[in-house]
Order: structure tokens, then C-alpha cells, then sequence
């Protein structure tokens, strides 16, 4: 009786590991932050650029989840592995401990995350070059300026977002050496991503310091800031999204996180039966990020600041500029 | 000099005034309530309520004073719904106040969802959808001719929304209501012994409801002015981000008296103007000031003010407690 028993435990190994080396089965998921796919930003480029494109070529596959708070994060991710949903792409930094902690649990299904890295091999880490595209944003920013005083608003004070300011200083300072650029923090905690008040308060305070164009990267609370810049008549510069429709006129450009596009990939990738675990990198030589011309702000963009910016990403992408990146030294170095 | 004065002294004073709005008009608000003797924990809420729906119906109307409408008769209905509980049926007035905190946080985002589609938020108003700055007359000319002073005039007192002015408008209003008439004294004497006033024939329960009632109109205008009177123009899920607590506070800190509680949102208001202005700026002598310990400072110094400075502030005696006649 107990040789039995041993026969279909060594046998029910045996066929779990074979499993194992399959590629499970392609049942695609996202699950957003707590800002919700229709922020306008972030989570909305992986939902139009991401689920509804896959959508269009392949067919609504994507299971899709929006936690309505902290504790429903790693709920949300657990659930659609039971379900044994495979490749399950987490959106932002937020999620680092809980996709550690679920895909080890299933090591069997693919997992991927945006903005943070996680070592295991049935993960796949997007991270993207932020300091590229702010330094092409910055660029900009300094050519459009009058008063030769830019300003840079970030959301809660973490590397990552020390990443977007020290880009888009070099970025400033690379095409004009005199400007002055002012940066500001909202917060130390989550909450500084959706406070609109305090946003507009920084950027009016900047604004009477002298800036004239203003990028924030601050998530809800750089809708404050656009507001204080058109009701003072000068420039802001969106983020992540193509945020130029916000407000028509003072939005000078956007500096674009081709998340949706990441996240298209990765499902791609699976579906295909190319998807590898590892570090993945979106910079400007794969479209990752970029600058956002479109009709909203082609009247701001003139042929002169347009070609110069074209020029910069090019000598980027040949190396020619090499931008320092925060996050590897933890400083901004100019 | 004049520069410094203009940095340092003018811009943060203009910040103050439209920080302090939304504080000021709900710790009236708070103060109608609890001088009658409702604990009012759900300040919080009826600013989030209040905000939502003056931005969502500017947004359908395009009238920022249709906004402002809906959003004094959806906070009376959310401070009815509070008096319901509290004192038809004497529910525990600090869980019914968090219960109400917890519901609109809820609702708002949920309604927001299904209206608007936008993740919560509602659209981006306008033109007459929100109320805009108004610019004095002679503001420009006097603020560039008239040194130091003209400032004051051209930059803190010009260029509000009418909102903010009508919320300062509301301090003697208040003032006037709750001390000089017999509304007012009534009012004071529920709070204070709700027996005796029984006594003398007045209906207990409909005072604390009007006073209700007042606090709902005084909260509808403190979310109009955070949604579409102020520096936004759009409605965010959890945009009142703990304002009504600290009106709560100020409101204790001015002993539960007018003028006082606008002297504590105007110290609120304040440090967080500097605060935002203090951020990577060198001071002399100790370098650039870390932005967490900036931030840190209005929590600090209003613990250290509360323990030491104001002395002691006593609440009208029968706050939090409902109200039942002994033998009906």
C-alpha cells in the first residue's frame, strides 16, 4: 500500500515539473494602481496604449483589476494568479513587495512589473530611462523660457522621482548654462500624489520666483499645478501621459512614459512564446520615453526649438550626451 | 529689501489667505455644531461631500453658483443624515461622524466613476463654471507705485474668488449670530445645559437640527471654495486631504469663539505657506533644510501649542452628548 502511494507522489512530481518548464497558459492581466486606470496619466497610458490596442489586435483577453486600497494590492495580484492568469503586469513601484511575495508563490506564472525590479526568474522588471525623456522636456522647457527660471514639481520625495528633476535640470542647463531651475517636493507620503491644492501653491510660488514653464511630475497634484500655470499664463509640461489636452494653449509638451506600450509588449512576448524573466529597460532608442508634439501644442513648438530637440535625442541615442542617471549614484550630478 | 519683504512677508500672507478659506468656513461650521452640542468628527466629510457636488454640478450647469447650491443642500442633507442618527436616535456622535467620513469618501469616488468616467475626478471646469479671481480696482497701479504697502493691497487683499471673500464675510456674521442674537443664545444654552432650556419650552432636538442645518450651508461653501473657488477647478477623490480635522483643531484652539478659530486656521494656514516656500532654500548657517523635517514643523508646533500656550480650552459642557428627557 505505501509503495503505491510513493509511485504517485514520485509520479505527481514528476508531471509538476514537466509543467513547470511549459510556458503557462497566455490568459493576460493588469492591475493598476490605487490611482485607478482613468487618472489622466500613469495607469491611463497602460489602459489606452496597453489593454485597449491589445484589445483591438487580438481580442479583449486582459483581465484587469483597480485596488480601491493598500490592503487590496496584494489581494488583487494573488487572485488572478489562482486564477491562474499569466502574464500579470503591476503597475508602479507600490507593488515591489507584492509581486516578490506572489510571484514566488507561483513560480509557475509570469509576472511583470513597471518602475521597480524584482530578481526572480518569473519576473520580468520594466524600468525606464525617465532621465532621457526629462532631459528632452528640459530642453525644452529652457528654450521656451523668458525669464531663463523653470520649474519642476514632483510628487511624493522618492529616487525615482529625483530621477525625473535631475534629467530635466541637466536637460535646462545643457541649452541654456545661466537658467535657474527651482524644485520642489509635495510630500513624503503617498498622499502627495493626489493633492491638487498643494500643487497649485507650489507652482504659484515658483511662478512668483520667476518661472515661466513648469513640469510636473506629481500624478493627481500636477493638476493643480497646469490650472496655477494657465491662470497665470505660463507654460506647464505634463507627464507621463500625452497630457497636452489638459489645458489647451499653456501646455507646452509632455514628456511620455510609453507604459502602455511596455505592457503591450510583455503580453505580446507571451503570447508569441518570446517572454523572459529579467531586467528590461524602455529608453529613447526603443521608444520607451519621448516628447509629446501633437496638434494641442504645435503652436507652441517652433520649427527652431523642434529641431534642436530632434538633434539632442539624436546625440542621446549615439551617446554622444550621456544623462546621469539619480538613481545610479543616488545624487544629481550635473 | 523690498524684494525679501515682497518673498518672504507678502507671498506667504497671499498663500495664507486662500489656505485658510476652506478652515476658516468649516470651523464655523464645526463651531455652530458643537456649541450646540453635536461633536462634529465629520467635517472631513461634508468638505468632501460638499466639494464633489459643487464640481459636479458646475460642471453639468456650467453655473458655478449652481455648484455652490448643490453642494449647501448635499451638505445639509449628509448633516441631517448625521442628526438622524445622533439626535433623533442618540447614536454615538464620534462613530456616526467617522461613519459619515468613511461613507463620502466611498460614494464620491463611486458616483465620480459612474458619471464622469474619469477615474473619480470630475472634468475641468471653465470660464463661469468656476469662480475666478477678482482684481480690485487700482490693484495693479497701487501695488507697483506704493512701496510696502501697496502690496498689501494689490497682492493679499486683491485677486480672490468672491468665495474667499465671503468666507472672511462669515466671521462677524457668525460672530454677530451666536452672540448678539437670541438664535444664538439659545444655541450657546443647548450646548451648555440642554435641560434648562427644556425647561423654558424650547425644543432641544429642533435646535441642535438648525444648528445642523447651519453647518451643512457653512461646510457647502468650504467645499465650493476648495473645488471651483480656489486654485482648482475640478473635483479629486479625497481632495479635502485632512482639512477638517485641522479645522477641528483650529476650532479648539480658538476655544470654540469666531474670531479665535480664524486666528488658528490663519497660524495653520501660514506655516503651511512657509513650508512650501522653505523647501530647498540655504539658510544661512545650517544649509538646506530637509524637506520631511519642514513638513513636520505645523504638526510640532500645534502639539506644542495646544499642551503650553492656549491654556485651557473648555468645551460647552454637554457636547457629545444626546440629549433625553428623563420621563417622556
Amino acid at each position: 500500500m505505501k509503495g503505491i502511494f510513493k509511485i504517485a507522489a514520485v509520479s505527481v512530481l514528476t508531471v509538476s515539473a514537466s509543467l513547470a518548464l511549459a510556458a503557462p497558459k497566455f490568459a493576460p492581466a493588469v492591475v493598476y494602481d490605487q490611482a485607478g486606470k482613468n487618472d489622466k496619466s500613469f495607469n491611463e497610458a497602460v489602459y489606452r496604449n496597453g489593454v485597449l490596442r491589445f484589445a483591438a489586435d487580438f481580442g479583449p483577453v486582459v483581465a484587469e483589476f483597480e485596488p480601491q486600497s493598500e490592503t487590496q494590492m496584494e489581494q488583487g495580484l494573488r487572485r488572478l494568479a489562482q486564477k491562474g492568469r499569466s502574464p500579470i503586469i503591476a503597475i508602479g513601484f507600490t507593488f515591489g513587495s507584492a509581486v516578490e511575495k506572489v510571484a514566488k508563490e507561483f513560480p509557475d506564472l509570469q509576472f511583470a512589473i513597471i518602475d521597480m525590479v524584482v530578481d526572480l526568474p518569473n519576473v520580468q522588471s520594466i524600468v525606464f530611462a525617465e532621465h532621457q525623456g526629462s532631459f528632452l522636456v528640459g530642453a525644452l522647457a529652457a528654450m521656451a523660457s523668458e525669464t531663463d527660471k523653470v520649474g519642476f514639481i514632483g510628487g511624493m520625495d522618492i529616487p525615482l522621482i529625483r530621477k525625473f528633476a535631475c534629467g530635466y535640470a541637466q536637460g535646462a542647463k545643457y541649452v541654456n548654462y545661466e537658467v535657474e531651475v527651482f524644485e520642489n517636493m509635495t510630500g513624503t507620503t503617498p498622499a502627495a500624489w493626489g493633492n491638487p491644492t498643494k500643487g497649485a501653491e507650489l507652482a504659484q510660488a515658483q511662478i512668483s520666483k520667476g518661472a515661466d514653464v513648469i513640469f510636473a511630475a506629481a500624478g493627481g497634484t500636477g493638476i493643480g499645478v497646469y490650472q496655477a500655470a494657465a491662470d497665470a499664463g505660463v507654460y506647464a509640461i505634463g507627464v507621463d501621459s500625452n497630457q497636452n489636452y489638459m489645458q489647451p494653449g499653456t501646455m507646452l509638451t509632455s514628456m511620455l512614459k510609453r507604459v502602455g506600450v511596455a505592457a503591450y509588449d510583455s503580453w505580446k512576448e507571451a503570447r508569441d512564446g518570446t517572454w523572459k524573466g529579467g531586467f528590461k529597460v524602455m529608453d529613447l532608442t526603443n521608444g520607451g520615453v519621448d516628447w509629446a508634439l501633437d496638434d494641442y501644442n504645435s503652436s507652441l513648438i517652433t520649427a527652431d526649438m523642434k529641431s534642436w530637440v530632434e538633434e539632442i535625442k539624436a546625440d542621446i541615442k549615439s551617446g554622444e550626451i550621456v544623462v546621469h542617471d539619480y538613481m545610479s549614484t543616488n545624487s544629481c550630478e550635473m | 529689501m523690498l524684494d525679501f519683504w515682497f518673498s518672504w512677508v507678502i507671498l506667504p500672507l497671499d498663500s495664507m489667505m486662500r489656505l485658510s478659506t476652506p478652515l476658516v468656513l468649516l470651523a464655523l461650521a464645526g463651531m455652530f455644531s458643537e456649541r450646540s452640542g453635536v461633536v462634529n468628527i465629520a467635517l472631513e466629510g461634508k468638505l468632501l461631500a460638499a466639494a464633489f457636488a459643487s464640481a459636479s454640478a458646475a460642471a453639468v450647469t456650467g453655473s458655478a453658483w449652481i455648484g455652490l447650491l448643490a453642494a449647501i443642500a448635499t451638505t445639509i442633507m449628509v448633516a441631517m443624515l448625521h442628526g438622524f442618527a445622533t439626535i433623533t436616535h442618540k447614536g454615538d456622535q464620534i462613530v456616526s461622524g467617522m461613519a459619515i467620513n468613511i461613507l463620502v469618501a466611498g460614494i464620491t469616488v463611486i458616483l465620480g466613476r459612474l458619471w464622469f468616467n474619469q477615474g473619480g475626478q470630475t472634468p475641468n471646469l471653465r470660464g463661469d463654471a468656476r469662480f475666478q479671481g477678482i482684481d480690485f480696482p487700482g490693484a495693479a497701479w497701487i501695488q507697483e507705485n506704493v512701496p510696502f504697502v501697496g502690496s498689501v493691497y494689490g497682492e493679499i487683499l486683491s485677486g480672490h474668488s468672491v468665495m474667499l471673500y465671503l468666507a472672511y464675510l462669515m466671521v462677524p456674521i457668525s460672530w454677530y449670530v451666536l452672540f448678539h442674537t437670541r438664535f444664538g443664545l439659545r444655541l450657546r444654552a443647548v450646548g451648555e445645559n440642554p435641560a434648562a432650556v427644556d425647561t423654558a419650552g424650547i425644543s432641544v432636538v429642533a435646535m441642535r437640527y438648525k444648528a445642523l442645518v447651519v453647518c451643512g450651508i457653512l461646510a457647502g461653501f468650504a467645499g465650493t471654495y476648495l473645488a471651483i473657488g480656489g486654485n482648482t477647478a475640478q473635483f479629486m477623490p479625497n481632495m479635502s486631504a485632512g482639512k477638517g480635522y485641522i479645522a477641528l483643531a483650529a476650532l479648539i484652539f480658538g476655544k470654540w469663539r469666531p474670531v479665535q478659530a480664524m486666528m488658528g486656521c490663519f497660524l495653520f494656514g501660514l506655516l503651511e505657506a512657509y513650508a512650501i516656500r522653505l523647501q530647498g532654500v540655504e539658510i544661512m548657517g545650517i544649509g538646506t533644510v530637509p524637506v520631511q523635517f519642514i513638513e513636520m514643523v505645523p504638526y510640532v508646533l500645534t502639539v506644542v501649542l495646544l499642551a503650553g500656550f492656549i491654556g485651557r480650552a473648555n468645551p460647552p459642557k454637554s457636547v457629545g452628548v444626546p440629549y433625553s428627557k428623563e420621563r417622556e
